[in-house]
């Protein structure tokens, strides 16, 4: 994908890469965001999730790749104050109150919100006059939002959002974020949950050890890892033979068992126990997203695994 | 966009910080009052020794005061605080300004206290030498705000108290602030010449005589400063990571 291929984007990545020493935290990754949508990125703890919000934040700097955020570089927009985030992890500096520390960071913004508004709309107005050392995790967590909201980006990034809040909290985290989206606003969120994601996001960029390993509408995202994986001992069978079966997306080897990632678990076992009927020691199971996400790469962390890799690419880009 | 809001509740906030407040002032003072009043009519280097240990003590005081500015600094980072204002459009240049400002209004109030003090034990210099002193405390401090920043930047929260503890001591023995000077020449006394601290106590004897430092105090000061200003600014820069 190219940058000038995509004018009036939010947000574009092209081959962004980043590495840790030896761990390759973002993987040459392609995405391009049109302004008014919101987007899930959703993956498991180390999938790069953070380290991509970072980069397209201009807090890490990319090892290669570009990031064009309304055109402008990050720094450009940032300084620019068309980005809002709330970072994964922070909490706030002491000895002043909630308004006056909100009052302090939109001070900093061409265009703010309203502190009042942003308090309201955060819920953050019943302890607005209280010392930020005197909150409860939930409320620390609510005016971190405040802080991001009150910026009025036309792009938020909010990183794991919701991990301290309760579930009146997170409804109500929820409510406020969809009201922003309703503005026109981009939003883009990182989660693991792929309920959060599901019920909050137009569209799902599902991420694993580094890369983008399935991008669409939510609704198709959920289907493909909330469905079941089939595991059975098979040593001589294919990969690409058990791809092809009926209800099966990925199929991948560990030693001699050969793991299926099904949407149609029934007729996945059907075909498979009629194409190989030596397949023994079967188990089905409810695959939860971290299991998904490991079926979805496949081994992909190593790289000599390129026929793995290259069935399920082909999988992804015909789906 | 104007950054007075801003500045007003940084140093707002500095302040209501009062334990950190009182103990940064307390100790000069106390230590003033505790040395001096025994030694009010003694002479030293030349100069009374009440104006004398007046001076050390401001220099005590404020490069406390200028330096532990880091230990705030380095309590933003392990907040998160430092990472979050770097996605607002806060100006490096606003942040270091703020992170000055607060120091030096510190700074100054130790300076109050301690002229205050000094009065009381009957100091009396004419309103040209009291602001020849101060003038001169508050140039030669420039190099401890900065250094301050610095360690703000560099060293992890729990290590800044005794960096800015440590720091304070070696400038201020070296320096000659505790009374007594450990060299009156040859090589010993060239290092002790060259550093800012020692400017910083001879402002009381330089204020006495009339006129400010010797070509060589300016140099100094001019030299630390100059080296010390791009470390911040590196410091600053390269301070993005996760704490």
């Amino acid at each position: 994908m190219d940058i000038g291929n995509a004018p009036g984007a939010a947000i574009v990545l092209s081959h962004l890469s980043k590495s840790y020493g030896p761990v390759r935290a973002v993987r040459s990754i392609d995405l391009s965001i049109a302004p008014g949508e919101t987007v899930a990125l959703l993956g498991p703890n180390g999938a790069g999730k953070s380290t991509t919000i970072d980069m397209v934040l201009g807090l890490t700097k990319p090892d290669s790749g570009r990031i064009s955020l309304f055109g402008m570089s990050p720094a450009r927009a940032v300084a620019a104050g068309v980005v809002g985030g709330m970072l994964q992890t922070g909490s706030l500096i002491d000895h002043l109150t909630v308004r006056e520390l909100v009052t302090m960071v939109a001070s900093l913004y061409p265009r703010p919100l309203g502190v009042d508004e942003a308090l309201q709309q955060t819920g953050a107005s019943g302890f607005a006059n209280r010392p930020t050392n005197r909150l409860s995790g939930g409320q620390t967590q609510r005016v971190r939002f405040a802080i991001a909201l009150v910026a009025n980006p036309d792009l938020l990034l909010l990183d794991e959002p919701t991990a301290a809040l309760d579930v009146e909290g997170r409804r109500e985290f929820w409510a406020s974020t969809r009201s922003v989206a309703a503005q026109g606003k981009t939003v883009i969120f990182a989660t693991h949950y792929l309920e959060e994601a599901d019920a909050y996001a137009d569209r799902i960029v599902l991420m694993a050890r580094g890369r983008i390993v399935a991008d669409g509408p939510a609704t198709e995202i959920k289907a493909r890892v909330g469905g079941r994986t089939i595991r059975a001992t098979l040593p001589d069978a294919g990969l690409a033979q058990l791809t092809a079966l009926p209800g099966v997306i990925t199929a991948d080897r560990h030693g001699d068992a050969v793991i299926l990632t099904c949407t149609d678990s029934d007729a996945a076992l059907r075909g498979l126990l009629g194409r190989f009927p030596e397949a023994r020691d079967i188990e089905v199971h409810g695959s939860g997203l971290e299991e998904a996400f490991l079926a979805l790469t496949a081994d992909d962390d190593h790289d000599d695994h390129v026929q793995d890799d290259h069935v399920q690419d082909e999988e992804l880009e015909t789906r | 966009m104007t950054s007075a809001t801003y500045l007003r509740y940084e140093v707002l906030r500095n302040f209501r910080n009062w334990r950190f407040l009182i103990l940064t002032l307390a100790f000069p003072l106390v230590l003033y009052f505790a040395v001096a009043s025994e030694n009010r009519h003694a002479m030293f280097n030349g100069t009374a020794f009440p104006v004398y240990f007046m001076a050390a003590m401001a220099t005590l005081g404020t490069m406390a005061s200028v330096i532990s500015g880091g230990a705030i600094i380095a309590a933003d980072r392990a907040a998160g605080w430092t990472r979050q204002m770097r996605i607002t459009p806060l100006r490096a240049s606003t942040y270091l300004r703020a992170k000055m400002l607060c120091g030096y209004l510190r700074a100054l109030l130790a300076i109050a206290l301690l002229a205050l003090a000094g009065t009381l034990l009957g100091v009396r210099l004419s309103a040209g030498q009291w602001l020849t002193v101060v003038g001169l405390l508050l140039v030669g401090l420039i190099p401890f705000a900065v250094l301050g920043i610095v360690i703000g930047h560099l060293i992890g929260a729990d290590a800044t108290a005794p960096a800015v503890g440590g720091i304070v001591t070696l400038f201020c023995l070296l320096g000659g602030v505790y009374g007594f000077q450990i060299a009156h020449s040859g090589p010993m006394f060239e290092i002790i010449k060259a550093l800012p601290s020692y400017w910083l106590v001879q402002a009381g004897k330089v204020a006495l005589r009339g006129g400010g430092w010797p070509a060589e105090g300016w140099i100094v000061i001019a030299v630390w400063t100059a080296a010390l200003v791009p470390l911040a600014v590196l410091a600053y820069r390269r301070d993005t990571s996760r704490a």
